[in-house]
């Protein structure tokens, strides 16, 4: 399987290309390359699926890790090495999938949104560099060519978030997500060199031999992992980049804040989960506390946000709060004994990849058509929009869970793990899945439903968006309504052997309940027209109304933190140490040095009769000395 | 008969005014008429001593011819060089010539 090499290598040509010829090449062409390289590499993934699941199991009954290429990049001394390479295993397959078709439904998208903008090349060059990055820490073979790959993701992220980079909130946004996640991976760089030095290895699957001394420290190690998973994975407290993430142009927002890198941090418990569950499972557990926290924080923020992409940006934090509870909950490998978690995070990573980017993308239709986030300038849009109303009802009623669509099925197993683990975290859970139904409907009643602006609506009509944007939708839509019936189990599971996924009828009943009754209110407070139920709440809870659409001040407590307690308190005295101690005692050293060397330089007069004097006072010296001795 | 010593006298006086002259004058010209001043001490120098001590032999009259020589030859490579410091600087003072340090 050595072609796989292309899949890495491809994109990341066209990143070189766009971007040392992009001003030379026109937009289009410049489009066209970049967009017919991701769908060679989505046909190449396709491929590369197929043949890995039609190979078919081994003796025991997994699909075997196939390690595709892979090469030593950086001896150190000892066993510890470096590698970069290419694995194939369910779960990185997934992967590749999910990305590879998500990436080329918004390169297809942004023919259409970004037509016309100015650095459309260099546009199209930066989402390669996303693509390949992203394929790289997927397929990595060890966790520091993850590593690389990862903050080589932080990095196209930053450049993406950035794009309109003459506009002050978004470079201030770009700033913030790069910032905040590179602290953050400052856990994840320690984590990787504290379990290098224990397990001598960077190996996903060190050897047991060795596990002995490095048992005590392995959970330390994990948890400083996940440290750096949850910055990327915009758990809370620092979820604070992902909703200013949302300056960049909306299609990147799909492709990098909702369907492929915000996963990165569950893809990596998801990757560790064999050394989790075996030498750490308190910290699985952590994780899944810190799970349902952001989950159901955001959740509660996103009910309140005016602005769509906002919603959607806390929406895609709750969802991601769900996959990591779901990897968090599970005590075991064994699917059938408390495993289930596992497969249930990779299918809920699988589908709502699927229906986030879906929702963006309409997200962007409408923006589009409307040129404003404010739910205030939309209302009523449905008349104008029929293909993006229908494609972005597909997508709420699956992320709220509605039976036949993905979301249903994987939310579904989510809460089956999280009952399976404890009532209560089923139950905070299923609440959660309550409220997710009732902000998405919100959401889309906002848009579609109620009054319109019709002093907005009259000066610019809105209209459907073109072909290009519509036909990701459609594809995202029909992806959607299937993907559930997909026998993920058998893919993807705990321990790599075939599990049924067969729905436990009290939970999918009670999910199912709490979804249409969260829809039901939602309906009941937003589809007519003056709203006076929601009104009259938000007036009654003014306070707690306030907080939330603050997001609870959790950013002015960030900023309180940096700039009052850190900049002031510890940076600038620093600060003060360094420009007048240690620059100062420099500078001493320097003007010595300058006045020295001036004094000496005066001897060097070049007036030769200067010299001569020298000279004869010299002469008469040595003749004085002479006659004296 | 004049003394050796008188000779002597003269021609130390000549070679210290000669350096006087090479140390305080600021003018090429002026400092090489100064060295010359120099030149023509020492070869009074010799002279009077193959006169006064050696005499039939031969060798310090020659040899103040040869430095008369060697310095009729010196003055007109100085002079050369200090006719193009004119040309490139429109001057011959001592003080404007620091860019020949460099």
């Amino acid at each position: 399987m050595d072609y796989t090499v292309l899949i890495l290598l491809l994109p990341f040509l066209s990143f070189i290309l766009l971007g040392l010829l992009g001003t030379k090449l026109k937009p289009v062409v410049a489009g066209v390359a970049g967009t017919a390289v991701t769908g060679i590499v989505a046909v190449l993934c396709y491929a590369t699926a197929w043949m890995y699941f039609s190979a078919g199991r081994d003796a025991s009954g997994v699909f075997p890790q196939v390690i595709a290429w892979n090469s030593e990049w950086l001896p150190f001394g000892g066993n510890l090495h470096i590698d970069l390479g290419f694995m194939l295993d369910p779960i990185s397959v997934m992967m590749l999938v999910v990305i590879s078709t998500v990436s080329l439904m918004v390169h297809i998208y942004s023919f259409g949104y970004m037509k016309g903008e100015r650095g459309f090349q260099r546009y199209y060059a930066f989402l390669s560099l996303f693509t390949m990055s992203m394929l790289g820490l997927v397929v990595a073979t060890n966790i520091f060519q993850m590593y690389i790959f990862w903050e080589l993701v932080g990095v196209s992220s930053y450049l993406l978030i950035g794009f309109y980079y003459t506009r002050k909130e978004a470079i201030a946004a770009s700033k913030k997500a790069f910032i905040v996640t590179r602290f953050a991976d400052l856990g994840f760089l320690v984590g990787i060199l504290i379990y290098g030095f224990y397990t001598g290895s960077f190996s996903f699957t060190p050897d047991s031999a060795v596990m002995g001394a490095a048992r005590t420290m392995l959970p330390l190690a994990l948890g400083l992992m996940f440290i750096g998973g949850a910055g990327k994975s915009a758990m809370f407290p620092l979820h604070i980049w992902l909703p200013d993430a949302m300056e960049g142009p909306t299609p990147v927002s799909a492709l990098i804040h909702a369907a492929t890198m915000v996963v990165a941090g569950v893809y990596l418990v998801a990757r560790m989960f064999p050394l989790f569950i075996g030498y750490a499972p308190e910290v699985l557990h952590i994780t899944a506390y810190v799970g349902a926290f952001t989950a159901l924080y955001a959740a509660v923020v996103a009910c309140v946000q005016s602005d769509i992409k906002r919603v959607l940006a806390f929406s895609t934090i709750s969802q991601i709060g769900f996959m990591i509870v779901a990897l968090g909950v599970c005590t075991s490998a064994d699917p059938h004994e408390g495993g289930l978690g596992y497969m249930a995070s990779m299918f809920h990573l699988f589908t709502h990849a699927m229906f986030k980017a879906l929702l963006f993308l309409g997200a962007g239709c409408i923006i589009h058509a409307v040129h404003s986030n404010e739910m205030s300038a939309m209302g009523g849009l449905r008349k104008y929009m029929p293909v993006t109303h229908v494609t972005f009802l597909v997508a709420c009623l699956a992320i709220a869970g509605i039976w036949p669509l993905s979301g249903f099925f994987s939310k579904d197993e989510i809460l089956a793990a999280c009952f399976r683990f404890s009532p209560v975290m089923g139950g905070i859970m299923t609440f959660i899945a309550g409220l997710t139904a009732f902000y998405m409907f919100r959401l889309y009643y906002c848009i579609f439903w109620g009054k319109e602006n019709k002093e907005l609506h009259a000066e610019h009509t809105p209209h459907e968006a073109p072909k290009s944007m519509t036909f990701p939708l459609m594809f995202l839509a029909v992806v959607t309504l299937v993907a559930g019936f997909i026998p993920f189990g058998h893919f993807v599971s705990s321990d790599g052997r075939a599990y049924d996924i067969h729905i436990d009828s009290d939970v999918a009943a009670l999910s199912l309940c709490i979804a249409v009754a969260g829809i039901l209110i939602a309906t009941w407070m937003y589809l007519r027209e003056d709203r006076k139920v929601a009104d009259s709440l938000a007036t009654k809870f003014s306070g707690l109304h306030k907080a939330a659409y603050h997001r609870f001040y959790i950013d002015e407590i960030y900023q309180f933190i940096t700039h009052r307690i850190i900049f002031a308190c510890i940076s600038t005295p620093i600060a003060w140490f360094d420009r007048h101690v240690v620059d100062g005692f420099m500078n001493m050293l320097a003007t010595v040095t300058q006045k020295s060397s001036w004094g000496i330089r005066q001897m060097q007069s070049g007036y030769i009769q200067r010299y001569c004097i020298w000279f004869l006072g010299g002469a008469l010296g040595l003749v004085v000395l002479l006659l004296v001795i | 008969m004049i003394q050796m010593e008188f000779y002597l006298v003269v021609s130390t006086i000549m070679m210290f005014v000669g350096i006087y002259g090479f140390l305080t004058r600021r003018n090429l010209l002026a400092m090489l008429i100064s060295v010359e001043l120099i030149l023509n001490s020492v070869d009074i120098n010799f002279a009077v001593f193959n006169r006064f001590l050696f005499p039939g032999e031969l060798e310090g009259f020659f040899f103040s011819l040869f430095a008369i020589g060697i310095s009729a030859a010196e003055t007109a490579v100085a002079i050369a060089i200090i006719i193009n410091i004119y040309r490139n600087m429109k001057n011959i003072q001592v003080k404007n010539l620091r860019d020949m340090k460099w």
